[in-house]
């Protein structure tokens, strides 16, 4: 089955043509690429093998393996039995001991440059490492060996990306995101937890493009991560009326009005929450009237902080203004200015096009 | 007498090892070590205190929501917040499904394993598999063929393949893998039937708390999600029908696959009774109606005797650290009440890499806590015991048709399998509970009750210089306690003794054992290679770290490799 690609696979188990392209055709809508692109998608992965991923907790809460466990575009079963191999993985592989660490050493070994890693979860480097051991090792110590023969590497969750959590003020065990521990490129899936439709959508993204999807100045792929919450707000037209919430549970969070006033960080957080919600579409914070935290920025949880008070000096609120201008603003006062005008820079340049997408991926 | 290496425990959540030693095929001694320690208790020290439970929501995203609902708890009881009855209903919604879905994957994901020997099941005749899931319940896909037929293929097309994937190197033929192939194939769909069940139930959680993992519409004094069954941005009549939908979705898979899943697995492995056991229980009480009343009774059980409930004194909860990497300013010895807790790290165990951790001296990071300087188990059993002593009516039925079923009594209940029965069991039971709860909720509406939080005391101006509070939740996993104290509007100091610190601390001075510790003893170890006894019964605590076992000899000999296959 090495040689089999995972098309062959699929269809060998009774997936149908029809159910394939659905499929390509909800990842090209995450990856925010033209629908153009489905036979593309579809035809690498007809060509594609199953490529080995390992998956590594550290300084976690699994939060990040959960949101996977509810993916919907591909769901988990149709992911880990039909695109990838997951070879290893703690909270849901069958060995246990020796025989789990046979697997990990499995990969490294005889898929060496071909794997994909995944981080789940900080590393924490202050007094040696003592803060989070897997079998007798370190976390930086396993990051350091597993990372060093992998393909790609992927941080998913904001305290693989950036510390996360852990890594707020004081930051008690040096806990720090992964790019920081072993340099090079990382792909950062960041969110506390994050979407797994990012995930999914990165993983179909290296297997039909063979390259890694277009990184913001935070390690973030673009296509989750170009676009300000603030500018794709459902609730966007209250703020730029000037219509607040200003009690939890008053006449205006029952009309779904702007939650700026309650603390709200959309304003400030870059991703796609907006758009594809979470499992399967059904909400996402502000929907459910609850301001957003900004979880996918890097030191949310001293920057974005504290949650309940509202932003200084967003400008226009009650009036119409540009959008891009007050993602600036905030930005730049939450100390990401540099990333954001970058970000934003490449979202008003891209437009569905593609040959673009044809000349770029070639390779 | 060999020396073994089970390094690292998988299918739990977080960093947990465990060192055992083996004679005569038994454990005779254990300890529990916790691996990891983020510090986020002394991070929350001078925050606001209302941003409390988005940082201890964050302790853990497997049992996500239970330490929102106790950071919340515990701000409401510092500063007396009465949350509204819609805010109670929501909790309750959103409680009853993570412990609905917890045990689901519990049961089929992370312990099943234990007992289900999945290549095996490429032996099973799909006929006689599909007359053995039709004869234990009428669940659609139970007298298909055809459907056990695509299982099996889906199976040995995945075998063939050579990419084993997460199933690769497990124990795999072990002999303790004591069911027919038809039974394991049974359970082998079912285990993928539940990965697309718990995918869509989950959505009650999505639509009352935004998201999940991490739900995010808590709030200290209520919810955020608005109700108002005349908008479009609030929980309206749609929203009580899905709700409605999803209900009856768990209800029916925990009846109909869960239940007698469990029960036909049980029936193999009924010597699972007889280890595994603890003595003392408690459970804090949950599900509290509009008059205040727990649906699961708070109580505590000493030394297995079922004939008296004590009640819980919060007070006599205490946290030793003499064997945890931490130092108190008044001496390790003494234990602290939460209140006056305190975490300083202070690790004196090897360097990383080690082999071993020295057991004589500190060797976890997990705390000891203790009620009234005894060991307490928590969890599923616990409240199972507590409300079954205290002659709770449905509990006792469905506890009783369970033993029945299995043909033993009570004292059964005490061990491994106990465990496992119990947390089927109070799933079946709070499934039975959800349409009740929707039914209060869109009752309100109609009632035109739309409050959702009471802001009364949202403004850190109107609370008192100094207060403190503590937040019970009786969890999937266990009593869980949030302890917070608040001086000039800030967090003075937090602490959490939650579910798995109970059932997996360390020793205490006395040389008591935490239930992870002392339930491993005795239990047999039939190949020392393949040790899956250790995982039955620390699995069925449902432990919420990640795991390393290792498996002394008594001559503490070198470590032998365990190479599978």
């Amino acid at each position: 089955m090495d040689r089999e690609s995972i098309y062959s696979h699929l269809t060998r188990k009774g997936v149908s043509r029809r159910d394939f392209l659905k499929f390509c055709a909800g990842a090209a809508a995450t990856l925010g690429i033209c629908s153009s692109s489905v036979p593309r998608i579809a035809e690498a992965l007809e060509k594609a093998q199953r490529p080995s991923v390992v998956w590594l907790h550290f300084s976690e809460c699994t939060g990040d393996s959960e949101s996977v466990l509810r993916a919907t575009k591909p769901t988990l079963s149709q992911l880990i039995l039909d695109i990838i191999s997951l070879d290893y993985h703690e909270t849901i592989m069958a060995p246990s001991g020796f025989a789990a660490e046979k697997s990990l050493q499995d990969i490294i070994r005889n898929k060496k440059g071909k794997y994909i890693a995944v981080y789940e979860g900080a590393v924490p480097i202050k007094d040696g490492g003592v803060y989070c051991c897997v079998a007798g090792r370190s976390a930086e110590q396993i990051v350091k060996e597993v990372s060093a023969g992998a393909a790609v590497n992927i941080a998913v969750g904001n305290c693989a990306c950036f510390g996360g959590v852990a890594a707020a003020s004081p930051n008690p065990t040096g806990a720090a995101g992964i790019k920081d521990v072993i340099g090079g490129r990382v792909v950062n899936i960041a969110g506390c937890p994050m979407n797994s439709e990012n995930f999914t959508a990165t993983i179909v993204h290296y297997l039909t493009f063979g390259t890694l999807p277009d990184l913001d100045g935070n390690g973030r792929p673009r296509f989750a991560f170009g676009k300000l919450i603030h500018n794709n707000c459902e609730r966007r037209a209250h703020f730029d009326a000037g219509q607040f919430v200003r009690k939890w549970g008053d006449e205006g969070a029952r009309q779904g009005w702007c939650l700026y006033e309650m603390g709200c960080k959309g304003p400030m957080a870059y991703q796609n929450c907006p758009t594809i919600k979470w499992n399967g579409g059904t909400s996402w914070p502000v929907q459910a009237g609850h301001p957003c935290i900004a979880c996918a920025a890097p030191s949310n949880w001293d920057t974005a902080y504290p949650f309940y008070q509202r932003l200084p000096e967003v400008p226009g609120a009650g009036l119409t203004a540009t959008a891009d201008k007050i993602g600036l603003g905030v930005a730049a006062a939450a100390a990401a200015g540099v990333a954001a005008h970058a970000a934003i820079r490449y979202v008003n340049k891209k437009k569905c096009n593609p040959e673009k997408g044809e000349d770029k991926d070639n390779g | 007498m060999a020396k073994i290496v089970v390094d690292p425990l998988t299918r739990i959540e977080g960093h947990l090892r465990i060192e055992a030693q083996v004679e005569g095929g038994r454990i005779v001694d254990a300890w529990a070590s916790g691996t990891m320690w983020r510090g986020i208790e002394t991070i929350l020290k001078g925050r606001d205190p209302r941003d409390a439970w988005t940082f201890t929501s964050r302790f853990c995203g497997v049992c996500t929501t239970v330490h929102s609902i106790a950071s919340v708890r515990a701000v409401e009881n510092a500063l007396g917040i009465q949350i509204p009855d819609n805010a109670r209903l929501i909790r309750d919604l959103i409680m009853a499904f993570q412990t609905i879905h917890d045990h689901v994957i519990h049961f089929y994901h992370l312990h099943g394993l234990d007992w289900v020997d999945i290549v095996s099941a490429l032996k099973a005749d799909p006929v006689k598999t599909a007359a053995l899931a039709s004869s234990l319940s009428d669940w659609p896909n139970n007298n298909s063929v055809g459907h056990f037929k695509s299982i099996q293929k889906k199976l040995k097309d995945f075998v063939d393949g050579g990419q084993l994937g997460i199933f690769a190197n497990g124990y795999w033929g072990h002999k303790e893998y004591r069911l027919p192939p038809e039974a394991n194939l049974m359970a082998t769909a079912h285990y993928l039937e539940a990965l697309d069940w718990q995918r869509d139930i989950i959505r009650a959680h999505a639509l009352l708390g935004a998201k999940n993992p991490h739900p995010q519409t808590f709030l200290v004094g209520g919810m955020s999600i608005p109700v108002d069954p005349n908008s479009q941005n609030a929980l309206n009549a749609g929203s009580i029908a899905l709700l409605n939908e999803v209900s009856k979705k768990a209800l029916e898979f925990v009846s109909k696959v869960y239940i007698p899943d469990l029960l036909a697995v049980a029936s193999f492995y009924k010597d699972w009774a007889g280890y595994g056991g603890f003595n003392n229980f408690l459970a804090c009480g949950e599900h509290a109606d509009a008059d205040g009343k727990f649906f699961f009774p708070a109580g505590i059980i000493k030394n297995k005797d079922l004939s008296k409930v004590y009640p819980v004194d919060q007070a006599k909860i205490a946290e030793y650290i003499n064997n945890s990497w931490y130092s108190y300013s008044d001496g390790d010895a003494k234990s602290r009440h939460p209140w006056v807790g305190e975490t300083t790290p202070n690790y004196t165990g090897p360097k990383p890499p080690y082999e071993h951790l020295d057991t004589n001296k500190k060797y976890s990071w997990v705390k000891t806590p203790r009620y009234d300087d005894m060991a307490m188990e928590v969890g599923p059993l616990a409240r199972c015991l507590v409300a079954y002593a205290s002659g709770h009516k449905q509990v006792k039925e469905t506890v009783d048709m369970v033993l029945k079923k299995l043909g033993v009594g009570p004292a059964a209940l005490f061990s491994t399998l106990g465990r496992t029965a119990a947390r089927g069991i109070e799933t079946l039971l709070v499934a039975q509970k959800l349409e009740g709860w929707v039914g209060e909720l869109a009752a309100n509406m109609k009632k035109g009750d739309y409050r959702v939080a009471n802001t009364d005391k949202w403004d850190p101006s109107t609370w008192p210089k100094e207060a403190k509070g503590v937040g019970f939740h009786d969890a999937p996993r266990g009593a869980l306690a949030h302890y917070v104290v608040i001086k000039d509007g800030k967090i003075d100091n937090y602490q959490a003794v939650v579910p798995t610190t109970w059932n997996a601390g360390p020793r205490d001075p006395k040389g008591q054992r935490s239930p992870f510790e002392q339930a491993l003893i005795g239990t047999p170890v039939a190949d020392p290679m393949k040790p899956i006894e250790i995982q039955r019964t620390i699995h069925s605590f449902d432990p919420c770290m990640a795991c390393a076992i290792h498996i002394f000899d008594v001559d503490k000999k070198e470590l032998f490799k365990v190479e599978v296959q």
